[in-house]
């Protein structure tokens, strides 16, 4: 088991570094780039306040998608609440001890894994049947819906019908943080389950799931609509008036 | 009925999401601007060698600049939501008239050369190499967007498509590849001052007939200066409001409003345009140098504030823009914001109690309003978020008795673009503007259906010349879209100055010219 062990702590190591050099590539790259011009999408929020609380709505509730396409909000927003409650649950096997509120949240991760599951299956079917979105998917669409939903069941399947145990899973994680390696259990689906959640880790910076970051950068939703009010004006074009 | 070389669509009551029909637009490239056209604007004047690499550095060079562009290239995840959002997709079918079709046309040049994936297993992740033949799709389909933003309303990250068209004109431009509409009009505001190429002594010749016009029509001495020093107001308005019908009715409006607010304005003949087809074509450089003309035209006026007549992407450049491309405008008056729209204008005055109307005058008519789509979704008029919805509405109401909204799904941020906009109003393009306009036209068709409308206001030169061209195309009158403030020019009580006549009043401000091609 040691050869599994030593494999998968250097799995993590790597996805890790990954996630996190990739992302803050990404977070400096767009932070670094300006926004030359006022473009937020009007009606906009014309306080700072205001566009705080566009961006809540966009990252709680999905507004422009509500208003976009109600079947893809149904089950994309099913998809990540769910995921978002997976993910808190989830954090029991990174601290000890557990934090009450994470102890509080533990049954309702459990339906949060069949909700993502569900919402999963439904926008790969839109994949199929609706002929515009068809049109629109790449292979690497279908993949990551296929690696989610894998993870998704590969999880709920050990909850439900091959348990592993749980506290051995644990201490391999708390034991990362030290560079002390304890063993991993050997069930063929724990270790599918984590293999494809540190794959999903290491694609994350370079795909289309940069979405999640790239909200919060997006100009046409956080720019605050004051232009004559305030000059706004980029570094670069500052330039063209010193000419 | 206008005869038509292809099929218009059919009208229905609602627009209905057709099926995808891939090439269904292919076939309708608008056409290249000539090499002199290119250079007055600093642009190669033909292909160069080497397109690919300069092309791809380019792109390099604005994902550097634009941080709409650098996010949007990697955040759409195709979720579909934007898919029946375009007016050109529901009107013609061709899949790279949906915006993430049309985005997807960069982003899988952008992924083959900026991003991991796409270097390293192209054809998993979609990316491709910038052939020939991916230039030739740019160009078509780029030149299908009329940037009217109806798109990111609806995507969950606000992705524009009209930013990615913009850089791609941008792109194309730099390699020698331009439009021939939007670079010819450019070039001659750089020549002569205006859009139609309209000089100056002819430009002072028409505002003089216009002036006789309105005396003969109302008996009071109604003025419209021009190159007037000194006067309080620089008025801004797309040349197309100088004689071509509808908009000339729009500007006669504006003269009267002044009189009656008792304001001296001037027109000027070196800023003698409001749009700014510098946007269009994605440059910053060429959108400045056009903005700088009125920042000239303010100063050496001395005019104290800047009003812009109706006009759809111009408003959008000058709310959104003009304070960043030419501000600061702090030797003008502080009191009023700059620039400010002529709506605003007329807004105000009406809430004074400044304004008296009869609004009888348009008793023949029954009105609905067409929310220009960059006005709506691009700008703001008035304190409050959506004022651009409601203080036209409210003009409408103060000088109109019957009027009536279209279908909430295609007004106010959601309005449809009239067809014509983003450049595309040229008769190269006529197909994607007849189809462009359809969603629209259903809209406008049920409320004349069910309300009896007969006539559709809009404040821009570009919706009223696309409008004027188009309803025909549907069996429709080219004369029932109005200018705004035609409106309130009919419904006006003017007060007559000391060596006026009475008015006759009963003499309408009809429509009969023939309208042509214009902004
Ligand atoms: C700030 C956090 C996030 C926000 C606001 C957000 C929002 C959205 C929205 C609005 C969609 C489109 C609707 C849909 O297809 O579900 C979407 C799609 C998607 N999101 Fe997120 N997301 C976030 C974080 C994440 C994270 C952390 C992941 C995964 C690990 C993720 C994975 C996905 C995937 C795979 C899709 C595409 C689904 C499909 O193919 O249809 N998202 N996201
Ligand atoms: S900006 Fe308007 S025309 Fe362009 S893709 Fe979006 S909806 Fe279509
Ligand atoms: S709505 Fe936005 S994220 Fe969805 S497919 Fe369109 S551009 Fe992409």
């Amino acid at each position: 088991m040691a050869f599994l062990t030593n494999f998968y702590a250097f799995l993590f190591y790597f996805a890790a570094f990954v996630l996190v050099a990739g992302l803050v590539f990404k977070l400096v790259q767009y932070s670094a780039t300006p926004a030359p011009l006022k473009i937020p999408t009007t009606p906009a929020p014309t306080t700072r306040t205001g566009v705080v609380l566009r961006m809540m709505r966009e990252v709680v509730l999905f507004e422009s998608l509500f208003r976009g396409n109600k079947w893809t909000w149904i089950f994309g927003w099913m998809f990540h609440f769910g995921l978002f409650l997976v993910t808190l649950r989830h954090l029991r096997y990174f601290m000890d001890p557990v934090p009450f509120p994470i102890q509080l949240v533990q049954p309702f991760g459990i339906y949060g894994g069949l909700a993502m599951v569900v919402g999963l299956a439904g926008l790969w079917v839109r994949r199929f049947s609706v002929d515009r979105v068809k049109y629109i998917t790449s292979t690497s669409d279908h993949l990551i819906l296929a690696l989610l939903i894998l993870i998704g069941c590969s999880g709920l399947l050990m909850k439900f019908v091959f348990h592993t145990d749980v506290v051995e899973i644990k201490s391999f994680f708390l034991g990362l943080y030290t560079f002390d390696l304890k063993p991993l259990p050997g069930d063929p689906l724990l270790l599918l389950h984590l293999f494809l959640v540190a794959s999903l880790m290491i694609i994350f910076p370079y795909s289309k799931l940069l979405h999640a970051p790239g909200l919060f950068f997006s100009p046409t939703r956080n720019q605050v609509d004051n232009p004559r009010e305030q000059r706004h004006i980029a570094p670069w074009a500052k330039k063209l008036e010193q000419q | 009925m206008a005869k038509a070389t292809f099929e218009v669509p059919e009208l229905s009551e609602y627009t209905e999401v057709p099926a995808v029909k891939p090439g269904a637009m292919a076939h309708s490239s608008t056409f290249r601007a000539k090499e002199e056209f290119q250079q007055d604007l600093g642009f190669p004047g033909e292909l160069v060698e080497d397109w690919q690499t300069k092309a791809i550095d380019k792109m390099g060079e604005l994902l550097g600049k634009y941080r709409s562009l650098r996010v949007y290239m990697d955040a759409c995840v195709k979720c579909g939501s934007c898919t029946d959002k375009c007016h050109y997709f529901l009107g013609t079918q061709d899949p790279k008239n949906m915006p993430v079709g049309r985005q997807d046309l960069m982003r899988k040049v952008y992924r083959r050369y900026f991003t991991l994936a796409g270097r390293l297993f192209p054809k998993l992740v979609g990316a491709e190499d910038f052939t020939k033949e991916v230039l030739d799709d740019w160009y078509c389909y780029y030149h299908q967007c009329s940037q009217c933003r109806r798109c990111s309303v609806f995507c969950p990250y606000g992705i524009d498509t009209a930013e990615i068209s913009m850089a791609a004109r941008e792109i194309m431009d730099s390699i020698g590849v331009g439009q021939k509409y939007c670079n010819e009009i450019i070039g001659k505001v750089y020549k002569i001052g205006n859009n139609l190429g309209l000089p100056g002594p002819a430009l002072i010749d028409t505002i003089e007939g216009l002036e006789e016009d309105v005396y003969d029509e109302t008996g009071v001495k109604v003025r419209y200066p021009i190159d007037e020093e000194g006067a309080e107001i620089l008025l801004v308005t797309p040349s197309a409001d100088f004689f071509a019908e509808p908009h000339v009715d729009g500007l006669i409006g504006y003269g009267k409003v002044f009189h009656e607010a008792g304001i001296s304005w001037t027109i000027s003949t070196y800023a003698s345009e409001a749009a700014n087809f510098g946007m269009f074509i994605g440059s910053y450089e060429n959108m400045r140098r056009l903005a700088q003309r009125i920042r000239e035209a303010a100063i050496k006026l001395k005019v104290k504030r800047i009003v812009f007549g109706e006009c759809g992407h111009a408003w959008r450049v000058a709310y959104s823009f003009l304070n960043t491309l030419a501000g600061p405008w702090d030797f003008l008056d502080p009191k009023y914001p700059v620039p400010q729209h002529i709506c605003e204008f007329t807004h105000g005055l009406i809430q004074e109690g400044k304004l008296k109307f009869d609004k009888s005058e348009n008793d023949d008519k029954v009105l609905t309003y067409h929310d220009s789509c960059n006005v709506a979704r691009a700008s703001r008029m008035g304190d409050t978020p959506g004022g651009q919805f409601e203080i036209p509405r409210a003009i409408i109401k103060a000088t109109c008795n019957h009027f009536y909204d279209m279908d909430e799904d295609t007004i106010r941020d959601r309005t449809f673009c009239c067809g014509g906009g983003g450049g595309l109003l040229t008769d190269d393009l006529m197909e994607v503007r007849v189809k462009g306009a359809k969603p629209r036209i259903d809209a406008l068709n049920n409320v004349m259906q069910e309300k009896g409308v007969t006539h559709m206001a809009a404040i821009c030169a570009i919706c009223k010349t696309q409008f004027s061209k188009v309803l025909p195309y549907y069996g429709m009158e080219m004369d029932q879209v109005l200018s705004l403030h035609q409106l309130v020019s009919n419904a006006i009580v003017l007060t007559p100055g000391e060596d006026d006549d009475e008015p006759d009043g009963d003499e309408d401000l009809d429509n009969d010219n023939e309208t042509d091609e214009a902004a």
